[in-house]
């Protein structure tokens, strides 16, 4: 481990932080869509014939569509044809110990102060890391194989588990639900499969870290997570990416299914490469993430903490269908220089007694821009329903933007729906104060704002809050002064 | 010490300080008192270097340095310590956290090994037990919803903790009981062992009952008008300030 160790800290010293282009011979479909490219797509990963023409339906109704230009973001018209859909390594590398991945790759996790063998040697986290397309490395599958859960990427899931996959892929996000989705549907490439069976609970956080890596190559992820009868899970996403000047494009499908009594907790840290202080390049993060809670007394929790990506567009949603099931979504988002954010949650109550929690903190720095948009909708059949909404807004300086756009709709009149919001700035006096203490500039803003932010991060698994209190205190650097 | 020259300072373009001078030496305790709006918080502030005021003229030496060249955290490094009017509320940050992030900051800039929580909880232990203060204010976020008084005793435990070679107390007393007063008496009481020195900035008369003052000072319009000892707190008190502005008004 010693030399790979150097070798970390050598690039460690480094000026950039996450944005490297790593050197791996990669294997590419050529650039734009159509039917053919499809084809070729599906037959690399030699799919099944069902899930081929499940993409082509997707293909032939994105086609119908047009762009969503409602959220409260602004970049021009991204060019389809100039997309390489698909993009894999073309060696495989198998991996006997950790000092045969990408020393960037680890220098990465170091920075974020964990390490991936840190990782699995203290905490005992299965990581499943997604390079690329194609996933390189799955760790802990014969632990969790002994409990029968299953944890792979989804080609593997196809492969291995066509049955599952076809019952629920595409059940809770329908490829005619949004554009993106469409296109998700159509092209997605990989990402990773969960099985929990009935009545267990998983003894681990079951992580998996995406990187996009091919130049100009978008990035179309699909997740779908079966949490059975009386089972529980958590689940923990967390996105670093190269240094890039065009901007890319990422459209990830999220599922989260959870039956009676199950419980599933999803984490995020997204920290995709927002573009430089100028707001060139960056990440364009439109993600659709979306879980039902189908059974009875289940409940999905989705937590996230958004500091990357030029532009996100994204807003986890729970349909509480189950009576009794319960949905939470606690969110902090960052924007700083030029980035822009626009993203909430949608909880859909139809079944009785359900009842949500949504805990969002914007923080707005440079010429960010943050808006929370969010819908809570009670059903006619929801009876006695209950929502608690809080949406917090911070603004550093006084060039960047906070939007808040709640949406209640409300049917059934023995619900009960609150919704509170505040929006602040950081006091020059919060400053001056932390400065007096003997605080630096830097430190005494990152201070605030992890203040601020507290109640979401305690939703986290221990070692994502402090990677997300690091990663605040890193996407604010230059906020001030 | 801290040698203060014709030190003149505005804030939104009106002048508050109008060539003020102080010498303080290692030890000594000064007290400053004057009527409101006199400058004695201005004073206070632009000592510990807020951005809000703004020197327009004069010097501040302190241990030899050009003081109105430091951040303001630079200050703290050096030993300078404001206990504010009116702490700020920092929500979501406890106060153990923010107690030893401030220690370890300071300790830091001034090439000290930095404590570790078991070490810190000790030293922090002590003080909290030193200025009879309850263990409760430590596990809550730093001045939030803490009381009027509680606050200034948060305060001068920030104070007992990072043992300034200059405290400056800026109005400390305001709204306080005569045990919190107290409290507050006794944390700078130990803190004056010979070298360090104090500022305290008052409207009244009752703390230097209990912090006597080597010197006292009256400021009247952003200048010091008289000086004397201790018992200048006491004829002020006696006679109010109106004396002092008849004095200057003719």
């Amino acid at each position: 481990m010693t030399s790979s160790t150097e070798t970390i800290h050598e690039l460690a010293n480094q000026k950039y932080k996450y944005g490297f282009v790593t050197d791996i011979e990669t294997d590419s479909v050529p650039a734009g869509l159509s039917e053919d490219i499809i084809r070729l797509i599906s037959a690399k990963k030699q799919e099944p014939e069902w899930l081929l023409e499940w993409r082509l339906k997707a293909y032939r109704h994105w086609r119908t569509m047009v762009e969503p230009r409602w959220p409260k973001v602004d970049y021009p018209s991204i060019d389809f044809d100039q997309i390489v859909y698909y993009s894999a390594p073309k060696q495989r590398p198998k991996l006997d110990s950790l000092d045969e991945v990408d020393p960037e790759l680890l220098k990465t996790f170091e920075k974020l102060g964990i390490p991936l063998e840190e990782q699995k040697r203290l905490t005992g986290v299965a990581v499943d890391v997604v390079f690329d397309s194609v996933s390189v490395a799955t760790s802990f599958k014969d632990k969790l194989g002994e409990l029968g859960v299953i944890f792979c990427s989804m080609s593997e899931a196809v492969r291995e588990h066509p049955e599952l996959v076809r019952k629920y892929l595409g059940t809770v996000v329908p490829y005619t639900d949004n554009f993106y989705a469409a296109l998700n549907s159509a092209v997605f490439s990989d990402g990773s499969f969960c099985y929990i069976p009935k009545g267990v609970r998983c003894p681990m956080e079951l992580s998996t870290y995406f990187r996009i890596n091919a130049a100009g190559t978008g990035q179309f992820e699909r997740t779908l997570l079966v949490a059975e009868d009386s089972s529980y899970v958590s689940y923990l996403e967390g996105c670093t990416a190269p240094q890039r000047d065009e901007n890319q494009l990422h459209a990830a499908v999220v599922e989260l299914i959870a039956l009676d009594n199950a419980q599933i907790k999803y984490s995020t840290v997204q920290n995709w490469y927002p573009g430089n202080e100028e707001g060139k390049g960056g990440i364009y993060n439109f993600v659709t993430k979306r879980g039902i809670c189908a059974g009875v007394n289940s409940k999905i929790s989705w937590t996230q903490v958004e500091t990357g990506s030029a532009i996100t567009w994204k807003y986890p949603s729970c349909v509480l269908k189950g009576d009794g099931s319960v949905g939470e979504f606690y969110s902090v988002a960052l924007t700083n220089h030029f980035q822009q954010a626009d993203t909430g949650t949608k909880m859909i109550h139809l079944g009785k007694n359900t009842s949500s929690t949504i805990v969002s903190k914007g923080i707005s720095a440079g010429k960010g821009q943050n808006t929370y948009r969010g819908l809570v909708r009670i059903a006619k059949s929801a009876t006695h329903a209950r929502n608690y909404t809080q949406c917090d807004s911070m603004l550093i300086g006084d060039r960047c933007g906070a939007h808040t756009f709640p949406y209640i709709e409300v049917n059934n009149n023995s619900s009960q729906v609150e919704h509170e919001a505040t929006t602040s700035k950081i006091g020059e006096d919060q400053l001056f104060y932390c400065r007096q203490r003997g605080l630096s500039e830097e430190d005494a803003v990152s201070l605030i704002v992890n203040g601020f932010c507290k109640e979401v991060f305690r939703e986290l698994p221990m070692e994502f809050a402090v990677e997300a209190q690091k990663l605040l205190g890193i996407s604010l650097e230059g906020s001030v002064g | 010490m801290l040698k203060v020259s014709h030190l003149q300072a505005r804030v939104d373009g009106k002048m508050i300080l109008n060539g003020l001078d102080l010498e303080v030496k290692a030890g000594e305790v000064h007290a400053i008192m004057g009527p409101n709006g006199s400058g004695k918080s201005t004073f206070a502030n632009v000592l510990a270097g807020h951005e809000a005021f703004e020197v327009t003229g004069g010097t501040v030496e302190f241990d030899g340095k050009n003081l109105l060249e430091m951040e303001p955290e630079e200050r703290a490094w050096a030993g300078i310590f404001l206990a504010f009017q009116y702490p700020v509320e920092i929500p979501g940050v406890g106060n153990t956290y923010f107690l030893r992030m401030a220690l370890n900051s300071i300790r830091k800039a001034r090439g000290q090994e930095e404590l570790d929580s078991v070490a810190f909880m000790k030293v922090l232990r002590e003080k909290v037990k030193l200025l009879k203060l309850r263990d409760d204010l430590l596990k809550r976020p730093l001045n939030e919803g803490f009381s009027g008084g509680e606050k200034k005793r948060n305060e001068i435990l920030q104070m007992a903790l990072l043992e300034p070679k200059l405290a400056i107390l800026d109005e400390t007393d305001s709204g306080l009981d005569i045990d919190a007063l107290k409290i507050v008496a006794d944390g700078v009481n130990t803190l004056r062992d010979g070298t360090r020195s104090v500022i305290v900035v008052t409207h009244y008369q009752r703390l230097l009952d209990y912090i006597v003052p080597d010197y006292t000072h009256v400021l009247y319009k952003g200048k010091i008008v008289k000086s004397g000892g201790k018992e200048l707190a006491l004829e002020l008190e006696e006679k109010g300030y109106g004396w002092i502005q008849e004095s200057h008004a003719a």
